[in-house]
């Protein structure tokens, strides 16, 4: 076996969490082949994984709020690593966006992480906890729905 | 957290298997191969992503077999340099904090990288964060089972291919158990960091 690129192209969360649940519909309706041992290992993985991701803001994305988000970012002059990881996390505070910017304090003034903030908490649906407890709150916010 | 990798194998279909389309074999083949499996240098291999190329199939003499050369791109888990990740706690020893991400265990976060001043409570076989506010120091555990958010710092893969024969004389009676070492491990930098460090203690109240 060789490997002929090992970083060809880098994925977001919410592109695996795509590709696991659709080959887990696959698997389900081509029947008894997934239980033989061979395919204890894909089983496994599969089922880790998207219970990891289940638990992240990435379960409620689609294609279309990525493509939203990512045009959104252009004006901000991120790297690719950093719009992927504000992607897979959904930063809500100034705190987080420091750690994922390289930098922050020198490339962005205040109001540039402020409007970096809103972009993302008005784009990017939220995770599941955070759904849980906007609604046991009383206090009503803006949500936008997920496209 | 997760990169595309392209990779080249020949994948050997067994003669019982040619009724089914040849994608799919191969498809399956490939997964039984790597899936949840580390690949030195390359990282934890989760599904495969899909088949660019097929090349011709060849059957050899004396294998009724046929054999396949495959361009196909795998879904791998291999975080860049520096990304920041959220996984639990899965325990605390003196040699630091062992985080997992549930398909992923073997994270580790060194004594020297935690907030300071830590110290290691041996009673309770946890780590904790002396946290000092004018009123008097604080305790911050760092508990099992807890959310943690931490930076990556360092990687190291290590060949866990069998090795050959020793020359030197088999003790067969005494035999020592391999030591099990990790094919991939995490080390995590500093979670010192503002942000960094359990979920709980940075969530605005």
């Amino acid at each position: 076996m060789e490997v002929k690129d090992a970083n060809s192209a880098l994925l977001s969360n919410y592109e695996v969490f795509q590709l696991l649940t659709d080959l887990k519909e696959q698997r389900k309706e081509s029947g008894k082949n997934k239980h033989s041992s061979g395919q204890q290992n894909l089983n496994t993985i599969t089922y880790e994984t998207l219970k990891y991701i289940s638990k992240t803001p990435c379960r409620h994305q689609s294609p279309e709020i990525v493509r939203e988000f990512l045009t959104a970012m252009k004006s901000h002059k991120l790297t690719k690593a950093e719009k992927l990881q504000l992607l897979n996390h959904r930063p809500m505070t100034a705190v987080e966006i420091q750690l994922m910017v390289e930098e922050s304090e020198e490339r962005l003034t205040e109001e540039q992480i402020e409007a970096l903030l809103h972009t993302v908490t008005s784009i990017l649906p939220a995770g599941p906890e955070a759904e849980q407890k906007k609604n046991t709150d009383d206090v009503a916010m803006d949500e936008e729905d997920p496209a | 957290m997760f990169v595309l990798v392209e990779m080249v194998d020949t994948v050997r279909i067994p003669p019982w298997q040619f009724e089914r389309k040849l994608n799919d074999s191969i498809a399956e083949e490939l997964n039984k191969k790597l899936a949840n499996k580390v690949v030195y240098n390359v990282g934890l291999c989760i599904c495969l992503f899909d088949i660019t190329k097929l090349e011709d199939a060849y059957v050899f003499p004396g294998d009724g077999a046929s054999h396949t050369k495959v361009h196909f791109r795998y879904v791998v888990f291999h975080p860049f340099l520096d990304e920041i990740l959220i996984g639990k706690i899965k325990g605390c020893s003196p040699e630091g904090v062992h985080v997992s991400l549930g398909f992923f265990d073997d994270i580790l976060i060194p004594p020297e990288s935690l907030q300071q001043p830590a110290k290691f409570d041996e009673a309770e076989q946890v780590w904790v964060w002396e946290y000092e506010t004018e009123e008097g120091a604080h305790d911050l555990y760092m508990d099992t089972g807890e959310e943690i958010r931490f930076r990556v710092v360092d990687e190291s893969f290590v060949d866990t291919s069998p090795t050959g024969p020793s020359s030197a004389e088999a003790t067969s009676s005494s035999e020592e158990l391999p030591k099990k070492e990790a094919p991939y491990t995490l080390m995590v930098g500093s979670i010192s960091e503002p942000g960094l460090g359990l979920l709980s203690w940075w969530t605005s109240s």
